[in-house]
């Protein structure tokens, strides 16, 4: 039996499944792969049984990067948690900032104008174009193709970072939304410079999918990998472009219609086998869908206010009652669950990680595989540890 | 989409005794929940799962909620027999006296699940349970059997809030290490006093520290 890499009497009395009984025939390999694997995304372990090179269990270890955002957001006034939704998941801080202030409007029945409707639906999809342009990169990165693709991506992330930081102050830690509104407006030089870059996204899009979308080797690591089945996706509450590339029709934007998502056109991309390939495609659609919507917005963008006149600032604190509140991610159903009880604080404050909930099947998908497809599989589930472990 | 009470009514015709009770929401979202009972749990659930009409498929949040012991306070009428000397003869009286009285009214930890149903596209359905008590009652059934999505959900509510489910298959600390003893999100948690390590130590730090020094090295309990 090869040495443990877990001592089983720390353990004692934590339901924990026993370490594996070899058969006599061979040994199992048990591995920790993490919490500094560069292909961890940050400071994630899973605890791998190898039989072979084969995978025969896979336990993933969280809470490297636990810091109890709930509890220090239940301590503090409902704004003050705005700018620390931004450090979940970091990639994406303005959606974050989004489905907090969504989750808070509910809570109070708070309207928001017409102009910050769009700002919100503006930020929010450059917001996904870039978390999706650089998760391919990633991805492709633990492929093996060391840097370039990534670089590809990271480029065009740049000129949208570039943008939020005009508008907001901040490349990343945004802090742009309020309870009814947003905290700046946009300036028309802004909305040009935005229209610019978005028209010069396309040809991003089509020079990144002529280098990858065909490649021998990306086909030859990618297809029939990872396979997730849609009843099991459904059933395990795996969400966005994970789900969608398993075949399940199911976009919040367009089901809850949050926000003005009812006035754009466009169409959820879906995969059709569940595998990396599929997640890797439906992201790239994703993207050109997302361009369409920007392309609306910017159009239609309307003038007034960006906050609502009647929103309280100072002195806010809601009613009892309770609400949640959700918005299509680019990672998936990110939600916030807000219990008042008429103070200044919430009294409760869950935030519903899409990042840990996709992870509920990453050992299901990985069975079977060997390790070079666990970083694979790992790289196209899309996370991000900031929000895994809160 | 049907109403709070059309769901009530429908899994109490499809499980007899469910004990379905509507805890309703005074706040302007209008998100109704329906408390179970315990013992019904996971049958509720996989006819919630499984009806055809209802088909709430996708359980998509699970959490925690630590409520504590109310003092309630009462001021209470009570009849006695007073003994008292008037014009120099000892009588017994009755006597009105209004009393204040202190009850507890004892805490509890609720879990909360939002579901949404991918089939039919509507949601949320908000389902409650609550434990008998916050300290050796804390047993809830698991949901993980009819949702797999709350596997690691559930597993985070035993880390921080210390609700035990039955018939969850893996039931593990989620965030904290193993050896941690309390669960930080319940509301009466004490930090701890021995930081392992502060990047800038300042005074109040450096005091509570050598507190807990000379109290551990005084057979005190150490903390955590």
């Amino acid at each position: 039996m090869s040495p443990s890499v877990t001592n089983p009497e720390r353990l004692e009395g934590w339901n924990r499944p026993p370490l594996i009984e070899t058969d006599g025939e061979g040994e199992l390999l048990e591995l920790a792969m993490g919490p500094h694997h560069p292909s961890t995304h940050g400071v994630f372990r899973m605890d791998l049984a190898l039989d072979g090179e084969r995978v025969v269990r896979l336990k993933p270890v969280f809470g490297y990067l636990h810091r109890n955002h709930e509890k220090i957001a239940e301590k503090v006034s409902y704004l003050a948690s705005m700018p620390y939704t931004d450090r979940l998941d970091y990639i994406c801080s303005l959606t974050n900032n989004w489905a907090y202030a969504l989750a808070v409007e509910k809570l109070v029945g708070q309207s928001v104008p017409e102009r910050a409707e769009y700002l919100r639906v503006i930020v929010g999809e450059l917001t996904r174009v870039q978390n999706h342009a650089s998760s391919i990169g990633f991805l492709l990165q633990e492929m093996g193709a060391s840097g370039t693709p990534l670089m590809y991506a990271f480029r065009e992330r740049e000129k949208i970072l570039d943008l939020f930081e005009s508008l907001t102050g901040s490349r990343m830690m945004c802090n742009y939304m309020r309870f009814g509104g947003c905290r700046v407006d946009a300036s028309p030089a802004w909305l040009e410079a935005t229209r610019k870059v978005v028209t010069a996204l396309p040809a991003f899009v089509d020079e990144f999918e002529r280098f990858l979308s065909g490649s021998e080797i990306v086909m030859a690591r990618c297809q029939g990998v990872g396979i997730l089945k849609p009843e099991l996706a459904v059933n395990a509450g795996v969400t966005g472009p994970m789900l969608r590339a398993s075949g399940v029709n199911y976009d919040i934007r367009k089901v809850d219609h949050y926000g003005i998502y009812d006035r754009f056109k466009f169409r959820v991309p879906l995969g059709a086998v569940g595998d990396i390939y599929d997640r890797y495609m439906v992201r790239i659609l994703e993207i050109r869908q997302s361009i369409g919507i920007l392309e609306q917005a910017l159009k239609e963008i309307p003038g007034g206010p960006v906050m609502d006149p009647k929103a309280k600032i100072r002195g806010f604190r809601p009613k009892p009652g309770e609400a949640y509140g959700r918005i299509e991610s680019p990672k998936g159903e990110l939600g916030f669950y807000l219990i008042s009880d008429g103070g200044p604080n919430p009294y409760r404050y869950r935030v519903r990680p899409p990042s840990l909930i996709n992870l509920t099947i990453l050992e299901d998908m990985c069975l079977g595989s060997n390790v070079a497809d666990v970083v694979l599989i790992f790289g196209s589930v899309d996370i991000v540890l900031g929000e895994v472990d809160r | 989409m049907k109403s709070v009470e059309e769901i009530k009514a429908a899994i109490e015709a499809a499980v007899p005794g469910a004990g379905v009770t509507i805890v309703s929401n005074p706040g302007p979202s209008g998100q109704h929940s329906l408390r179970l009972s315990p013992e019904h749990a996971v049958k509720v659930g996989t006819f919630l799962r499984d009806d055809a009409d209802l088909a709430l498929d996708f359980l998509s949040n699970a959490t925690g909620v630590d409520y504590l012991d109310k003092e309630i306070v009462e001021k209470v009428k009570v009849t006695r027999q007073v003994t008292k000397t008037m014009d120099g003869v000892e009588q017994t009286v009755e006597e009105t006296v209004e009393e204040t009285r202190k009850r507890i009214e004892p805490g509890y930890l609720e879990t909360v699940y939002h579901l949404f149903s991918v089939a039919k596209k509507h949601g949320p359905v908000t389902l409650r349970m609550r434990t008998v008590n916050r300290s050796d009652q804390v047993e809830l059934p698991s949901l993980t059997p009819v949702w797999r999505s709350a596997e690691f959900q559930e597993r985070e509510i035993f880390d921080l809030f210390g609700v035990v489910f039955k018939g969850h298959p893996d039931l593990r600390r989620l965030l904290m290490w193993d050896e941690f003893k309390d669960h930080p999100m319940r509301r009466d948690y004490v930090d701890p006093d021995d930081y392992e390590y502060e990047p800038t130590p300042h005074d109040e730090v450096l005091t509570r520290a050598a507190a807990h020094r000379a109290g551990a090295a005084a057979g005190e309990g150490a903390g955590q």
